[in-house]
């Protein structure tokens, strides 16, 4: 698309999106938002630099390939879930650490896993279909 | 690190560990000190199921371990020597040793659910044996053969093995075991048929016979070691191992003798028809397991011994005589033994190898086979009903055993030379000769001594599977009795079909033309069936038009819908149209403008700026009914289908213009979607009212202190049900890569048809 608004808006627009998706992620547990949403914001990110830049720059843009970074999704989930194995509790009992001051623990972590997943499958579909064309 | 030398270390492990395992259970034969070993093992595996990893040693897992170990001694050293090609022999040793270790602890369980996965074990390394030669498609055809048969009859034996174990209310063998005769008779009764499926598949009795011969596209030392000596008599292990819990029941006499009759019988008719030795040998290998499965019908200890003394002799048999074929294969080509002739002169070694094994086949004194044979006679004749029928059967079994052996011992080595290949071209390696020569010496050896190795051996079985002691006494000369003159009857019968041998090929071959159906065909043709019928259902519930597909799902969903309102009319409440707010007003026009819209525009662009407006008036929807979070994620996937969509309308077909209304369906499909809007609405209207609110009520309370978060939605998606959310990203993931691989492949059928 040759349009030099989009162009110039997009870059910025983009970037607003991902910390918006980021911010997303880590606010949902008590407000709205979460892994799921955030992953999709983050997708529709990438989507709109391959709408202005072409998906190349978008493809050039992620650090991983999307089928690597859904699979480390569903890897990061999965550990989530081990900590607990390890120290003898049901797989996927959620652990928390509030002695650093902040609520940290392995549901966060699971839902960085789920943002990850997310973002890999739909990006890894939207590249697919737009490499075919 | 080169491959040669890698090929040589796995060899000399597998054969370390063969040694090792032979070596073990001989020191625990020896020094049972004339008594049976009985040693248990066993660790929890599954608890909650109570499987447990559990083994048992006792005179019957003795006899077969030893068997086992002991051929796959000779068996790794031949294949060693018989594949030349690194790659190759390690995948052969791998597998044979793999095969080795699943018999092995097919052999020793002591619990009904690890006996059955070491079985589909053995199941699978055969496949991948028989389809060694995988560039081969008569090869990989028959592996599969093999895999679907027994694999198949395994799962109908797993079906018996649960009813076993839900019956007595363990999967330990031995406690089962004891236990079966006290359940009722119709649980007995599906256990034992179930079960029997599982062995008479395994062990090839007919109808089920046919995948064994096919079997034989296996390299020779695989159909040697599986297809002869060990795989094949799982089923009769099995018979053996279960004989005493079901050997009371109504049915077990009966149905062992006529299939066993059967087989042997017909077996024999084959394989004088063949005339690829190997063939011959493995229809001779069914007619065995045949009588053995005759012997293990009856509850009498003699029986009993005859079937086990025969297992070992058929063992060492016919893995020497398959060796020794594999050796004639090797030197000369081929294996057809009416082509072969004179061969004892060039190739002398090997051809007293096949004497002798001929000679242990056909039952003559002083091999193991003749008491073998003797005991055989022994065990029909102590039968309770039918003796007369099932020592006519075996007799004449074993005639044509007799003329089987002179088939591929005499055939190929005495006469004259029938042509230019029956030239040996090249010597079979050291290896290949004397391996077989060691397994028909040792039939003679324990055949001289009967009493001091086999005897014990066979006593302990005996006694295992019994469970009352047994004193059995294996010897050469029993004086002159009915045995004895039934051997006589049985050496010249075979002596007589062996002379008669070229009419009685022409009348077994114009027998076999003149049946009306072949099991091996009516598997082909049931396997053509299971694909037609397959690809039928799939031309029906997967047209290859995308509206006739949404149509067939959409057609169901309102037959449901039809029915369960039908059914259970919902109590509509009355319609207040008072109380809509302006929002929800808005997101009514959105939804049902962009509904409308949908339908009426030709230009898909515009249908999917349609949906879009629908999207984002159910969007508006979840807003006012301050479910911010689902707002949300409907918001962005609106977005992100329309982006997906949007990337893929360049390359479709327009919309059919006019013509669409002419065609047939067209005021079926209208009132197809007009039914199920209808029927979501008045649905829904059925469920608006009050709401069940314990669940919520649940989550409410406990999201803070359960899940340490404010957001209900969130909290049960991360950690009250968190593992549902593995399973839903897992799926996203495994849908994306699966569209991801059909674009990619569609695009490389692409290139290549062009």
């Amino acid at each position: 698309m040759n349009s030099i608004i989009l162009k110039a808006g997009a870059r910025m627009l983009s970037a607003l999106l991902i910390a918006l998706s980021i911010y997303l992620l880590l606010r949902g547990h008590n407000e709205p938002g979460g892994g799921f949403v955030g992953g999709l914001a983050a997708a529709a990110a990438y989507a709109l630099i391959a709408l202005s830049a072409g998906w190349r720059s978008a493809r050039r843009a992620l650090p991983l390939d999307p089928r690597a970074i859904a699979m480390l999704g569903i890897g990061v989930a999965v550990v989530a879930g081990l900590l607990a194995a390890l120290t003898g509790q049901p797989f996927l009992t959620g652990l928390w650490w509030k002695e650093a001051g902040l609520p940290l623990g392995t549901p966060l972590l699971f839902d960085v896993g789920v943002y990850l997943a997310v973002v890999g499958g739909v990006l890894t579909l939207l590249f697919a279909i737009e490499r075919e064309a | 690190m080169s491959l040669p030398v890698r090929s040589a270390t796995v060899t000399a492990t597998c054969l370390a560990l063969t040694v090792g395992g032979f070596a073990a259970l001989m020191i625990a034969a020896v020094t049972g000190g004339g008594a049976a070993p009985d040693l248990a093992w066993s660790i929890p595996w599954i608890p909650a199921l109570d499987i447990a990893l559990a083994f048992r040693l006792d005179g019957l897992s003795l006899l077969f371990g030893l068997l086992i170990t002991g051929i796959a001694i000779v068996v790794l050293t031949y294949a060693a020597a018989y594949t030349r090609d690194p790659a190759k022999r390690i995948r052969l040793i791998g597998l044979l040793t793999a095969f080795m270790v699943a018999m092995l602890g097919l052999a020793m369980s002591d619990d009904l659910i690890v006996l059955f996965i070491f079985w589909e074990m053995t199941t699978i390394v055969s496949f991948l044996l028989i389809g060694f030669d995988h560039t081969n498609p008569t090869a990989r055809r028959n592996a599969l053969q093999g895999l679907l048969v027994t694999g198949l009859g395994g799962l109908v034996m797993l079906a018996g093995f649960i009813v076993l174990g839900n019956a007595v209310g363990t999967y330990r063998l031995s406690e089962v075991i004891a236990a079966v005769p006290g359940l009722p008779t119709e649980v007995q009764t599906a256990a034992l048929l179930l079960v029997l499926a599982g062995a008479f598949t395994k062990s090839a009795q007919v109808p089920f016979h046919f995948w064994l011969p096919n079997a034989m596209s296996a390299p020779t030392p695989v159909s040697a070691y599986l297809h002869s000596a060990t795989m094949v008599k799982a089923g009769i292990f099995l018979l053996a191992r279960l004989h005493p819990a079901f050997s009371g029941h109504e049915l077990w006499f009966p149905l062992l003798t006529a299939f066993g009759a059967t087989t042997a019988v017909w077996a024999s008719v084959q394989a004088l028809r063949q005339s690829d030795m190997k063939l011959v040998l493995a229809h001779t290998t069914v007619m065995a397991l045949g009588t053995l499965t005759m012997l293990l019908a009856s509850s009498e200890p003699v029986a009993i011994a005859a079937a086990l003394t025969f297992l070992i002799v058929h063992a060492l048999y016919k893995s020497t005589l398959f060796l020794m074929v594999g050796a004639v294969d090797h030197s000369c080509g081929t294996r057809d033994w009416t082509a072969l002739g004179g061969m004892a002169r060039s190739m002398p070694l090997v051809a007293v190898t096949a004497f002798l094994g001929a000679a242990a086949m056909s039952g003559f004194p002083p091999f193991l086979g003749f008491i073998g044979k003797e005991l055989k006679y022994e065990g029909a004749l102590a039968l309770t009903n039918e003796p007369s029928l099932v020592a006519a059967a075996i007799v004449l079994a074993n005639a044509m055993m007799v003329a089987a052996a002179g088939i591929v011992a005499l055939k190929p080595f005495l006469g004259r030379p029938s042509g230019p290949l029956a030239q040996p071209t090249r010597p079979a390696p050291r290896m290949m000769v004397w391996g077989p020569l060691t397994l028909a010496l040792l039939g003679l050896l324990l055949g001289l001594m009967p009493d001091r190795l086999a005897g014990s051996l066979v006593q302990d079985a005996t006694v295992a599977i019994l469970d009352r002691p047994y004193e059995m006494y294996l010897a050469l000369w029993h004086g002159i009795n009915l045995p004895l003159m039934l051997s006589v009857v049985t050496v010249a019968l075979g002596v007589a079909i062996y002379l008669a041998l070229p009419h009685l090929r022409l009348i077994a071959e114009r027998i076999a033309r003149a049946l009306p159906w072949r099991a091996d065909s009516a598997y082909d043709r049931s396997m053509a069936g299971i694909l037609a019928l397959a690809t039928g259902l799939t031309r029906v519930v997967q047209p290859s038009r995308l509206t006739l597909h949404v149509g067939a799902v959409l057609a169901v969903f309102a037959l449901v819908l039809v029915v369960g309102l039908w059914a259970a009319p919902p109590e509509l409440p009355a319609l207040g149209i008072g109380d809509v707010t302006a929002w929800e007003a808005a997101a009514i026009v959105l939804v049902a403008g962009g509904a409308v819209g949908a339908c009426v525009t030709r230009s898909r662009l515009a249908a999917l700026t349609a949906l879009g407006a629908t999207g984002t008036g159910l969007t508006l929807i979840f807003l006012t009914q301050s479910a911010v979070d689902v707002a949300v994620t409907q918001f962005m996937v609106e977005t992100l289908i329309v982006l997906l969509v949007a990337a893929v309308i360049p390359r479709l077909p327009r919309l059919a213009p006019d013509r669409a209304r002419r065609t047939p369906g067209y005021w079926l499909r209208i009132a197809l979607a007009g039914g199920i809007g209808l029927m979501v609405f008045l649905l829904m209207l059925g469920l608006a009212p009050p709401v069940d609110r314990t669940i919520p009520a649940y989550y409410e309370a406990q999201s803070v202190p359960g899940g340490h978060g404010r957001n209900i939605v969130n909290v049960i998606l991360v950690d009250f049900r968190a593992l549902d959310t593995l399973g839903e990203i897992i799926v996203v993931v495994v849908a994306a890569l699966g569209a991801y691989a059909l674009l990619r492949g569609s695009r490389r059928v692409g290139k290549d048809a062009r």
